[in-house]
């Protein structure tokens, strides 16, 4: 008899139609939660019996601090976006424990004297970012708020930007220009809360315009050219980004604020010209600039030829250039985790030396992990950013969709170049692995990220109030006095 | 630490980092068939088509209120069954909400019938909690016991309702 129907098969799928994303999978992401916090600790155990054959001391309290940040954080979530998305706390609770598991690990390494003391100081930050992540879902309640603030949203952005230039403020850290000293704190990286800003300039300014930038165009050679005049915002955010670039030498957040733009743009009017001029529009620029400004110069040298900044850093050259051998390090260090890495604690990434745990976290990934390990790493980043489009897919309004894209496409580059950039596929720039990586801004910015994101995957998710009434049935409606 | 043990920790860490990362795909699989098809048919599964029909209802509240619950009858049927057709075993809760049969997506219970029309029939509670069933102008049209519906009708408790090849009935 089933073999009759099977032969059917197109009569076959037919049947009841259940709700549709009806549960709010809030369990779903408290069990993967609770298995975000277990992984990270098992990390932690493994670090100190390879390094000093014993559990490490502090294991109950840096598990029970990740574990009460991930608590609180789905605590909030439960109570202030029911139906946000099941997947993205626990990813983002995982990869921050990791960071710490290896931070602490670096801590520990008789080479690195300098920050002995930067995993709890990690926490710390942790801790502040998922609070403001509250911050962001409680007093958030509706992310089409942001659409008010587009233009103050760019002038924040513009503001936070230029404040590493300022005089007295800014602080030049090797070579890039993108701290801020604040007297008794330490420093910041206004360039991480820029990214957010930005987006929600971005999004409320394509929502409005994007039908003149993609209707009004000229067909040639199958590419839709826009409007000379059309072109003006596109210009304009490529002379700020190359205005980041000259300023405060820093390729990599001159490629983000870019790279978000033209992202958006094409999700907005669906030209794929915009990408073509996106792509070489940041050629030029990257190219232009390059040829004049020594920071990026050492840069390129480094991506092009390692080995020979490996060698002039080891002779001692001086010739007013900073020879680093971080980069040749850190191919070392990915080279010999080899497949399956040399296991938690037991590698050299150490060597890389300064920015081993923030900008090169992932050498020490990669040696220690292996490329196993870092393939991982790599697939949670890209589920995290799955995520965020799949919310921007969800969304049904196009401000909250541009603003999802456009956050998880800032944080999908921000992956790229930081990860192409220590693996050598890119010349190297100073970014910081999010969540992963030492560095408080970072840490914060990023939860506030994914905060935003969650307000908007929980209005997306959130099963519509009235399903549309069946129009039949609306006729028939059998009106009673009550 | 001997050297077993650590190969065997950095082994076991990476394979609890990649489950981690194969739950996290589990979860967004469940996540895109978010529109769960049960094939029918199959008593097991009727009891989940049940809850998601009950689910699917989350109707205009308008429509939800009991009208005047207490007043239902001790008779008071409170589930619908389907008793002949490609459907059969299908059972839907019955809680005062209007379900509606025919070949639309969107129906209650979708029927996959060719003689079946896409909007055929609803059945609906009345003030006093009595179902009716209710023929939407359907092509080959509704019937009740033996007889063709033409106005709204009220249902007794086991009374064949046949749309195309399905018969369904209201049980207590």
């Amino acid at each position: 008899m089933s073999g009759t129907n099977t032969s059917h098969s197109p009569t076959h799928h037919t049947s009841t139609i259940g709700a549709i994303g009806a549960p709010s999978r809030r369990n779903t992401e408290l069990a993967l939660l609770v298995f975000a916090v277990v992984i990270p600790v098992f990390a932690y155990a493994n670090v100190g019996l390879a390094l000093n054959d014993s559990v490490p001391p502090g294991l109950l309290s840096y598990g029970l601090g990740l574990g009460l940040l991930a608590g609180v954080g789905h605590l909030v979530v439960r109570k202030f976006a029911p139906y946000a998305d099941p997947l993205m706390l626990p990813l983002a609770t995982l990869l921050n424990g990791l960071g710490l598991v290896v931070i602490w690990r670096l801590d520990q390494s008789k080479r690195l004297s300098n920050y002995a003391e930067a995993a709890p100081r990690q926490l710390l930050y942790s801790a502040m970012g998922v609070a403001l992540l509250a911050v962001v879902l409680i007093f958030l309640k509706d992310h089409r708020v942001l659409q008010r603030y587009t233009y103050i949203s760019m002038a924040g952005a513009l503001f936070l930007l230029i404040l590493p230039l300022v005089p007295g403020l800014g602080a030049n850290i090797y070579g890039a220009k993108i701290w801020i000293k604040i007297p008794g704190l330490g420093t910041l990286q206004p360039g991480e809360f820029a990214k957010i800003a930005l987006a929600v300039f971005f999004a409320g300014y394509l929502m409005v315009k994007r039908d003149a930038l993609a209707l009004a165009s000229r067909r040639f050679m199958g590419l839709y050219l826009p409007r000379g005049r059309d072109l003006g915002p596109i210009l304009v955010v490529w002379v700020i980004s190359i205005l980041i670039l000259v300023f405060e030498t820093d390729l990599g957040t001159s490629l983000l604020f870019f790279g978000m733009f033209v992202i958006m743009l094409y999700v907005a009017t669906e030209r794929t010209s915009w990408i073509v001029f996106g792509l070489l529009m940041s050629a030029v620029g990257a190219v232009g600039v390059a040829s004049f400004e020594p920071h990026i110069q050492t840069r390129v040298q480094a991506w092009l030829d390692p080995m020979r900044e490996f060698d002039l850093s080891r002779a001692g050259v001086q010739d007013g250039i900073v020879h680093s051998e971080q980069a040749m390090q850190a191919l070392w260090a990915f080279g010999s985790g080899g497949t399956l890495g040399t296991g938690l604690g037991q590698g050299n990434s150490d060597l890389i030396g300064f920015a081993a745990n923030s900008d090169f976290i992932l050498a020490t990934f990669g040696e220690e992990l292996g490329l196993a390990g870092v393939m991982a790493i790599l697939l949670l980043y890209g589920l995290i950013i799955e995520r965020g489009v799949r919310t921007a897919l969800a969304a049904r309004d196009p401000f909250g969709k541009l603003l999802a894209v456009g956050l998880s496409g800032a944080f999908a580059l921000q992956v790229f170049v930081v990860a192409g950039g220590v693996m050598g596929l890119i010349p190297l720039t100073g970014m910081t692995l999010p969540f992963v990586a030492y560095g408080g801004s970072s840490v914060i910015a990023n939860w506030a990220l994914i905060g935003i994101l969650l307000r908007i995957s929980d209005t997306a998710r959130r099963p519509a109030p009235a399903p549309a009434a069946n129009p039949d049935a609306e006729m028939t409606q059998v009106v009673r006095p009550s | 630490m001997s050297e077993l043990t650590l190969t065997v920790m950095r082994l076991g860490f990476l394979a609890v980092l990649w489950l981690f990362v194969i739950v996290a795909v589990q979860v967004i699989r469940s996540d895109l068939f978010g529109t769960r098809v049960t094939q029918r048919g199959s008593r097991r599964e009727a009891g989940r088509q049940q809850q998601q029909a009950a689910a699917a209802r989350q109707a205009p509240p308008q429509q939800r209120q009991q009208p005047a619950g207490g007043r239902r009858g001790r008779n008071a049927p409170t589930k619908l069954v389907v008793t002949e057709g490609t459907l059969t075993g299908t059972t839907v809760a019955l809680q005062g909400q209007t379900i509606t049969l025919g070949r639309a997506h969107d129906s209650t219970i979708v029927l996959d019938d060719d003689y079946a029309s896409s909007r055929h029939a609803r059945i609906y509670p009345d003030r006093d909690g009595q179902w009716i069933v209710e023929d939407l102008g359907s092509t080959n049209g509704t019937y009740l016991d033996r007889s063709r519906l033409t106005t709204p009708t009220p249902i007794a408790l086991g009374a064949p309702i046949r749309i195309g090849k399905t018969v369904i009935e209201l049980r207590k």
